[in-house]
Parts: structure tokens; C-alpha cells; sequence
């Protein structure tokens, strides 16, 4: 028996479920988006009844089946890896956070499965109407699977409706509306869908423009990029307030995270954005060096952007640790924030007191067992801070969270006007001169990816340490098994996932390349 | 004190994972129809066709594996955390034999793509034939038990808060090892392969297939009876995990799963009526012109199946037990969610029948014609 942990082994777990979540997400925000373009696309048939838009129809759709073969190869593993190699974990909170991924499978993955079948296999043999409504309900389906998978990310955020049964040990469900319904979930899973759409769009518009480039199938492209920039536009503007929403959420759910977006060690009132900056390199919290080699900054732009408040105070890194700043808790109270120090302090008291409760009650005793879950409920808000070391270990890594926010929210702006440009030219029948922006479109697509993927790196290194937000650090979550059992399984996953996407990207451009059929396929 | 809500609650979602385990076994005959491609289907579009005839079914298997492994997450998640925690190197075998099957239809005939149609049907085969074996080797370990312990207090062990442990440097590769366990696992893959080869009967119009079936059958049906029968009758003869529901000690009782049985008359009737259905459709299948017998197989697996996982978990049994430490076992009490939790899910489960007749439903539109050459040419999107 091993008596410590190996850290190597939280590490290596990190870096698989970083590398299998960052796969799954290639497939999955493209999925999520084309699946409701196809379903605007043969609605336009059914109604008009015209052949070209089924041939456009048909198009898309077997480019939506090439990836979403590979989305579900990469989405099984992610949800067993909770078991495998998060293995504490999937007990402690496991109550709460099962239910979502069972209610996925049985309201969402059936769904998208079933009409699947008949979006690709049915056109012979239903009903248009029927096929209309199959189709449609794949986009439904698809979306109520991110809406469970999000609302499951969410609660590990912001840890809502649950109390900790410290008889069970664990987290037990107590109000699943809560859990549902938190803030977080809400904003989460609108932000998540919005720019899959527009990431979709992006798709759309950019392989139609190398179309129009090649001088080829004319018709689909124009039609096609008519669509996806409405779309594109409407969803570009829903991500930037969504994406408003997320970040207000963060700053009060999670301070630490929009210090690290920030990169912001000292914090004050009418704290400014940085628009373009450059964190220093090697910056301890605790020291004196400037924290940016340089900056570019927007006044007060960061109090109104987190709390709406141009004057509202934001606590920098070194605030949080050191603590002694005023702020508003959940229940509205204003107070002064404790120091980490002080927390750790007090997650130390709450295992203590987990442990003594358990021995109480293996002894009987009534009396001790309530003193000591009275000390577990004072402290149990800050129990994950017991198993740290020391404070400065709740700092993610601020570069990584800080450039990939900037990467996000800067493509966002671009991709807004990036649509309204396109939608106007395409409608002043315009586009087809701009070889320019043609060729731009093309660019654009892996911008769009790069972003999406920016985004998840904002949201889950910048929470580091946690797991679960204050209550279970990764490095209490993991399974115990050998760091070299878990670098083998590492790498088996790189090779094959590589190994596959390579062989989509393969098919995918060849089917580009093909165009669509005559008489579609 | 007992609360008795909670214990049916309980009993609830072990019968609903069951179902869920029971339906899984019956779609492998997906799986089984993998590895019979090159045996059936003699020139490319007889491949073809069988090909085709799998891949609007595969998903199905696919999202119910997905469904089994989130509904036990949601109701029973100290197994979740122990055995995938575990049994490591068991499970992600498992996973990495679905992942390849996942892209290998699309695929396989697509331009371009980048590792040959072979390749893909050798993914294929490997999930068909590994994926059937693992798996029942896995459920097996459900009679014969694994070496853990479980120690929920060790969470309050700041340098190494590890709940459950596996007691073995293998990782899971014990329980492929051991011969009842694989006996089970054998058995699970010539099923697969029955039910797959009644299911070509019924629903693929061509001769040639049609006449190969037939031979097949006979020849898959001898080992899986051969491995089935040896599994049951060890089953049935072995000492058992009992559980005392009053301490919740755990503790060894002989014949204790020829007394589930006997307890329990109405999973006793589930189990044989099940193996006799299974046995009516191939029989019927091979003595006569029949074409339907994937009906009565089907239904008897999802039967006998069902009577398995019930015995391993009701009747006051542990359902994973621990031959490290007896009181490690996991048992449908001492391993499920909160009540609250459990109540939420089971409203939950009222959804099931409809997606049930959603996929009745489609099926049979999609379905209302047998598989012949002409739909491969006309038809857009194949395989
Ligand atoms: C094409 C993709 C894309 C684009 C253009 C944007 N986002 Fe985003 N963003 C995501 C894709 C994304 C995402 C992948 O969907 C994330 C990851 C986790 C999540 O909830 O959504 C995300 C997370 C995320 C978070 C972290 C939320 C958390 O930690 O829970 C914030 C604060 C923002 N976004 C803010 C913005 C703002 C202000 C944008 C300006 C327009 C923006 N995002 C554009
Ligand atoms: C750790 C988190 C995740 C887990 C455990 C997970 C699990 C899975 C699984 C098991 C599948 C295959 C389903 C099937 O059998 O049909 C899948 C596919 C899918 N998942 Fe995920 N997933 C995760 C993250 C996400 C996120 C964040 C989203 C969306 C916001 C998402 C959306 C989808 C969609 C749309 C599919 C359909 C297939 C596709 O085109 O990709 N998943 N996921
Ligand atoms: C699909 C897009 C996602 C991406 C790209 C992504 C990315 C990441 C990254 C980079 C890490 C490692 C963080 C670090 O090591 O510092 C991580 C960890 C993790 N993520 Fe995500 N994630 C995604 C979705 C999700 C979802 C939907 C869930 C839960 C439902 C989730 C749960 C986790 C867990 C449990 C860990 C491991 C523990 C931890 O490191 O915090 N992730 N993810």
C-alpha cells in the first residue's frame, strides 16, 4: 500500500481528461450548431418545394454524419472516465452529479440517435413531414445533451442544491431545481450552444466561399452563406451578452478565476479591462515585480463588466489570499473576506471533524456525534481547503487562462462584424467580387474552433485547483491506480484519437472537394 | 430503523439497471454480426448488405451502453468509483473497443480514408469480439467477486484520501483470467453471434446469406450452449455473497444462488422461460423454413439476462462482492444513491416507455422492407 498519494498521477489523470474533453470538443460544438442550419434548410424545402434546397439539405447532412461519428467514439470515454480516474470523486459528489448523465442518456442520446436514423436512412421510406420533424429533432436532441452535460460542469462550479451527509460521507442531492436551474448552469449552457451555432455558421460560410472561389455550385454556396449568416450574426450577438452573463457569474462564484482572466494581483474599485497585455513571466503573488511587461487598458471596464458597477471593488490574487476585503456573501451579508490561510485552517477542522463524528459514532455517542457535526457544518464551506498545502496553490495558471480569454472574447467581437459584413454583401449580391473576404471565410473556420476551445481552457484551468468549487481539489479526486497505467492509457488515447481525426479531416475534404451530387446525396 | 421507501427505491433501480444490462446483451448482436461478416457475406455487396444491415442498429447498442453506464452512475455510484476505478485495465478495453467501432461504419466506405476499408472492418471484428467477451467477463465477476476494499473514512486521510483501493497490481486483468468468468464472457460472444446470424434471417432478402446462416447457426449454437450451461451450473453449485440485512455483515453461504432462485419463484420463471425461448428460436430456426426466431431469442435473453442481474442483487445478496475483505462488498444498500436522488431518478424513468415506442415506432418504418442488393444502389446513404 501506498501511504501518499503520487501527485504524478493527479497530473497525468489532468492531462487525459484535458485531452479527451479538448477532443470531444472539436466534434461536439459543430454537431450541435449544423444540426439546426440542415433543420432550417429542409424546412425551406418542404415548404417551397424546391429541389435545390434538398440537394442542399442532403449536402450538409453527410457532412454532419462524418463528425458526429467521431463525437460519439470520443464522448463514451469521457463519461466513463469519471469512474476510471476520477474515482474519489464519483463517490463524493457522485449523488449529484450521476443524475444529469443518466437523464442524457435517456432524454438526449436516444433521441438524436433514433431520428438519426431516419434523417439518414428515411427519405424513401417516411413521410416529408415526418422526415421534416426526425430531422429536427436531432438538432433538439443534440442540444438537450449539452444542456445535461452543462448543467453537470456547472454544478462543479458552483455547487448548488446539495447538502454533505457526513454518515454516507458525501454530498447528497437535496433540491433538484437548484442544481437545474443555478445561475451558472443557465448561462453556461445559453453561452455553450450560442457559439456552437456560431461556430457552425463559420463552417457553413467559409467551405461555401471556397465554393464561390472555385466557381463551383453556386446556388448551394449563395443559399448556404444567406442562411448561415443570419444565424452566424444572431448567434455572435446572444455570445457576447451570454458571454457577459458567464463572466458576472464568475466574478461572483469564483473570484480567483477573473483574477486570473485579468491576470490582476491587486485589486481595487473601477478596476480597468485590459484589452491587449502581456502577463509578467515567473510572477509569484507575493512579490514585487510588475505583474504585466506591458498593457492596454479600458478604465473602470472590469467592475462594470463583472458586477455592472463602474465602481464596484475587484479583489486582485494577492487580495484573495491575504483576505481582509468586505464583500457580499450568498446570502446578501456583507463581509469580510478570510484570508486562505484562514480557510485552510478551517477544511482542516472540517476533516477533523468528519473523522471524529465517524469514530463518535462508531462508539454511540449521541452527544459527541452532534458536537462534532456542528464543527463539520461550521467549516464545511471551505473543506476541500484541507486537503491544500499551502495558499499559493490555489492560483491556476494565470498566462494560460489570461491569453486564452483575450483569444475568445476578441474572436468573438470579430466574428460579429466578420457576419454582418458577409450578410450584407451576400444580400447586395456583392460577395461573389470579394475574393478577399472569400478567401478570409476559409480562415475563419479554424478561428472559430480555436475559440471554442479558448473558452473551455478559461473555464477549467481557471478554476484550478478545484473539482468542485471549495469542497474537493483534484488531487482528492483522483483513483488509485499507477502514474504508469495512466500514461499508458494517455497516450493510447492520443494515438488513437489523432489517428481518427486524421482520418475524418481526410474524409471531410474529400467529400468537400466532391461537392454534392446531382440529385443529392 | 428502516425506511422502507428507500429499500423499494432501491430494489427499483437495481431492476432498472438490470433491464438496461438485459437489453445491452441482446443488442450485441451487433457485435456478434461483426465478426461473421467475411463468413457470411462471400463477395463485396453481400458484405455490403450485412454491413448495412448492422449499421442502423449499431447506435442503438452504442447509446444503450452509454444509458446502462450513466443510470448506474446516477443510482449506485459506490460501483461506479470501485470497479471503473478498479478493475482499470477491464474497462478501458472496453471503451477503447467501442471507440473504434464508433467511426468504423461511416468510414469504411467513404473516400479517402486514410486507413483502408480493411482496417475498418478489422475495428469492427475487434469490438465484436473482444468488446462481447470483456464485457460478460466483466458482469461475471458480479457472482465470483474482485479484490478490493472500500473504506469510505479514508477521505479524512489528508495524505491520501483514497476510498476504494484495488488490492491487485492487475488492474482488472484478473478477472479475464479466471476461467468462470470467462466462461461467461464465451458464452456472451457465441450468444452474440446466434442472435446476430437469427437476426440476418429475419431481415436481409438473400439467398446465399440466408443458406450460410442456417449452417452457422448450428455451429454457434454448440459452444454458446456449452459455455452457458457450464456457467449456470457452477453458478448454481457455488457459495454465495449473503448479506445480513439487519447488520449489513456479509458473509458466505453455499448454494446461496440456487437459493435466490428458489426464493424468488417469479425470477426463478423470468430465467427459464427466458432460456427456453432462447432455445425455441433456434430450434424452430434450424429445423424449419422460420425467419422470425430472432424474436423468441431476443426476448429470451433480455429474460435470462434480467433473472441473472436479479439474482445477483436481491434477495439480500451482495452484487459486487470483495473476495479481499467480505465486508467491502458492495450491495444494492450500502452502494446507491440518496433517497432524494433515487426519487428524482426513478421520476425520471417514467420517460423510458415513450422512448420505448419512439424507437418502436421508427424502427418499424425504417425497417418495413428486408435488405436486398437493389436498396444498397438506390438508396443515398450506405455504408
Ligand atoms: C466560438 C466560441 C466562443 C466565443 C466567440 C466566445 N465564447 Fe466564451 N466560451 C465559449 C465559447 C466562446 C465556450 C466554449 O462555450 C465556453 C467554455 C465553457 C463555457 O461555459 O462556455 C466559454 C466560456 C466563457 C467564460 C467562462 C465561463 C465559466 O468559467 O464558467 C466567459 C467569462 C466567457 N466565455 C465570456 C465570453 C465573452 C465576453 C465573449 C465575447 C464575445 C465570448 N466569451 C466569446
Ligand atoms: C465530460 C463531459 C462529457 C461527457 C461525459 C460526454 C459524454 C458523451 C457521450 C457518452 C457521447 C456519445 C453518446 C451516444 O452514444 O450517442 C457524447 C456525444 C455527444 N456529446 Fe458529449 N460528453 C461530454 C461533454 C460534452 C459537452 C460539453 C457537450 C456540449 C455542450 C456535449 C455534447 C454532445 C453531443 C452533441 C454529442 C453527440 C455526438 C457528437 O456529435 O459529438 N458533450 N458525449
Ligand atoms: C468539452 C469541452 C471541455 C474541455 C476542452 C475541457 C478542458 C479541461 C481541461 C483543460 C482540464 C484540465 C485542467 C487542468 O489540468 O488545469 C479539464 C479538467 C476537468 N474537466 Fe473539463 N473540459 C471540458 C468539458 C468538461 C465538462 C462538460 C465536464 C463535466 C461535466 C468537465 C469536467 C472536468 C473534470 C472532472 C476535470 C478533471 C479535474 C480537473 O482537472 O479539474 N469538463 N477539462
Amino acid at each position: 500500500m501506498i501511504d501518499s498519494l503520487d501527485i504524478s498521477v493527479v497530473s497525468w489523470s489532468k492531462a487525459q481528461f484535458a485531452l479527451t474533453a479538448m477532443y470531444h470538443w472539436i466534434f461536439v460544438p459543430l454537431t450541435l450548431g449544423l444540426a439546426f442550419i440542415i433543420a432550417f434548410m429542409e424546412t425551406l424545402y418542404v415548404k417551397t418545394g424546391d429541389e435545390e434546397w434538398k440537394k442542399i439539405t442532403k449536402y450538409w447532412m453527410t457532412l454532419f454524419g462524418i463528425n458526429f461519428a467521431i463525437g460519439i467514439a470520443t464522448g463514451i470515454i469521457l463519461e466513463f472516465e469519471f469512474g476510471t480516474n476520477w474515482s474519489n470523486y464519483s463517490w463524493f459528489v457522485g449523488d449529484i452529479f450521476g443524475a444529469p448523465l443518466a437523464i442524457e442518456g435517456i432524454m438526449a442520446f436516444f433521441m438524436e440517435t433514433t431520428f438519426i436514423a431516419v434523417m439518414f436512412f428515411g427519405w424513401n421510406k417516411v413521410s416529408k413531414r415526418f422526415h421534416l420533424i426526425s430531422t429536427w429533432l436531432v438538432a433538439i436532441g443534440a442540444n438537450l445533451s449539452a444542456l445535461w452535460i452543462l448543467v453537470a460542469n456547472a454544478w462543479m462550479q458552483y455547487p448548488a442544491g446539495m447538502h454533505f451527509n457526513p454518515d454516507t460521507v458525501r454530498n447528497e442531492m437535496v433540491n433538484f431545481w437548484e442544481v437545474l436551474f443555478s445561475p451558472v448552469a443557465v448561462n453556461k449552457f445559453l453561452h455553450t450552444i450560442t457559439s456552437s451555432f456560431l461556430l457552425a455558421s463559420v463552417f457553413v460560410i467559409g467551405i461555401s466561399a471556397w465554393y464561390m472561389l472555385k466557381g463551383r455550385h453556386i446556388l448551394l454556396a449563395k443559399r448556404s452563406i444567406i442562411i448561415a449568416s443570419v444565424f452566424g450574426l444572431i448567434s455572435s450577438v446572444f455570445v457576447g451578452f451570454t458571454g457577459d452573463g458567464s463572466a458576472i457569474e464568475v466574478a461572483h462564484k469564483q473570484p480567483m478565476k477573473l483574477a486570473a482572466m485579468e491576470g490582476l494581483y491587486k485589486g481595487s474599485e473601477g478596476v480597468g479591462l485590459i484589452a491587449i497585455g502581456m502577463p509578467t513571466p515567473g510572477k509569484v503573488y507575493n512579490d514585487n515585480k510588475d505583474p504585466y511587461i506591458f498593457k492596454i487598458q479600458i478604465p473602470k471596464m472590469l467592475s462594470i463588466l463583472g458586477y455592472h458597477d463602474k465602481d464596484a471593488f475587484v479583489p486582485g490574487i494577492t487580495d484573495i489570499i491575504d483576505g481582509g476585503y468586505t464583500y457580499k456573501n450568498k446570502n446578501g451579508e456583507e463581509v469580510v473576506a478570510p484570508s486562505t490561510a484562514q480557510k485552510i485552517e478551517k477544511g482542516k477542522l472540517a476533516i477533523q471533524a468528519l473523522a471524529d463524528y465517524t469514530t463518535s459514532s462508531a462508539e454511540g455517542n449521541k452527544e459527541m456525534m452532534a458536537y462534532h457535526k456542528n464543527i463539520l457544518n461550521e467549516n464545511f464551506e471551505y473543506f476541500g481547503y484541507g486537503y491544500l498545502k499551502d495558499p499559493a496553490s490555489t492560483i491556476p495558471n494565470v498566462p494560460l487562462v489570461f491569453y486564452s480569454f483575450r483569444v475568445m472574447v476578441g474572436l468573438g467581437l470579430l466574428f460579429i462584424v466578420f457576419f454582418g459584413l458577409i450578410l450584407f454583401l451576400v444580400l447586395e449580391k456583392n460577395l461573389e467580387q470579394k475574393r478577399w473576404l472569400l478567401k478570409t471565410s476559409i480562415f475563419m473556420i479554424p478561428l472559430a474552433y480555436l475559440a471554442s476551445q479558448a473558452g473551455w481552457i478559461v473555464a477549467e484551468v481557471g478554476r484550478q485547483p478545484w473539482v468542485i468549487q471549495d469542497i474537493l481539489p483534484t488531487s482528492a479526486a483522483v483513483s488509485n491506480i499507477g502514474v504508469g497505467a495512466v500514461q499508458v492509457t494517455f497516450f493510447l488515447f492520443f494515438i488513437i484519437f489523432t489517428i481518427l481525426l486524421i482520418a475524418e479531416l481526410k474524409i471531410m475534404f474529400k467529400q468537400i472537394k466532391l461537392g454534392p451530387k446531382e440529385g443529392g446525396n | 430503523m428502516i425506511d422502507s421507501t428507500y429499500i423499494i427505491l432501491q430494489h427499483y433501480w437495481w431492476f432498472i439497471v438490470s433491464l438496461l444490462g438485459a437489453l445491452l446483451v441482446f443488442l450485441l448482436f451487433v457485435q456478434g454480426g461483426q465478426t461473421l461478416i467475411y463468413i457470411l457475406g462471400k463477395n463485396e455487396s453481400e458484405r455490403t448488405i450485412l454491413v448495412n444491415a448492422l449499421g442502423r442498429k449499431w447506435e442503438f447498442t452504442f447509446t444503450t451502453l452509454v444509458t446502462f453506464g450513466g443510470a448506474f452512475f446516477a443510482s449506485f455510484p459506490l460501483f461506479y468509483s470501485t470497479s471503473f476505478g478498479g478493475a482499470y485495465w477491464v474497462w478501458i478495453a472496453i471503451l477503447f473497443c467501442f471507440i473504434i467501432q464508433a467511426v468504423s461504419y461511416e468510414y469504411r466506405s467513404k473516400p479517402n480514408n486514410f486507413l483502408g476499408q480493411r482496417t475498418f472492418e478489422v475495428f469492427l471484428f475487434v469490438n465484436g469480439l473482444l468488446g462481447t467477451i470483456l464485457l460478460g467477463t466483466a458482469v461475471a465477476t458480479f457472482f465470483t467477486g474482485s479484490l478490493f476494499s472500500v473504506t469510505k473514512m479514508n477521505l479524512t486521510n489528508i495524505g491520501n484520501p483514497v476510498i476504494s483501493s484495488w488490492q491487485t497490481p492487475w488492474h482488472g486483468l484478473e478477472a479475464a483470467l479466471n476461467v468462470h468468468n470467462l466462461s461467461l464472457g464465451l458464452a456472451v460472444f457465441f450468444l452474440a453471434r446466434v442472435l446476430a446470424i437469427l437476426y440476418f434471417m429475419n431481415s436481409v432478402s438473400n439467398e446465399n446469406i440466408f443458406s450460410r446462416a442456417k449452417k452457422q447457426l448450428l455451429i454457434n449454437s454448440i459452444p454458446f450452449l456449452v459455455f452457458f450451461l457450464t456457467f449456470v451450473i457452477w453458478l448454481v453449485l457455488r457459495d454465495g455473497f449473503a448479506v445480513n440485512p439487519t447488520t449489513g455483515n456479509v458473509s458466505m453461504e453455499s448454494f446461496k444462488y440456487l437459493h435466490n432462485l428458489l426464493a424468488m419463484p417469479i425470477v426463478l420463471a423470468l430465467f427459464l422461460a427466458g432460456v427456453l425461448l432462447v432455445l425455441w428460436g433456434i430450434f424452430k430456426s434450424l429445423i424449419t423454413d422460420y425467419t422470425k426466431g430472432v424474436w423468441f431469442s431476443g426476448i429470451g435473453t433480455v429474460l435470462t439476462v434480467l433473472g441473472l442481474f436479479l439474482v445477483a442483487g436481491y434477495n439480500n445478496t451482495a452484487y459486487y462482492p470483495s473476495t479481499f475483505n467480505l465486508q467491502s462488498s458492495l450491495t444494492i444498500y450500502n452502494s446507491s444513491s440518496s433517497k432524494f436522488t433515487l426519487t428524482v431518478m426513478s421520476f425520471v424513468s417514467l420517460l423510458v416507455p415513450f422512448v420505448v415506442a419512439y424507437i418502436w415506432h421508427t424502427w418499424r418504418l425504417i425497417n418495413g422492407k428486408k435488405i436486398d442488393a437493389d436498396e444498397m444502389k438506390n438508396e443515398g446513404h450506405v455504408y
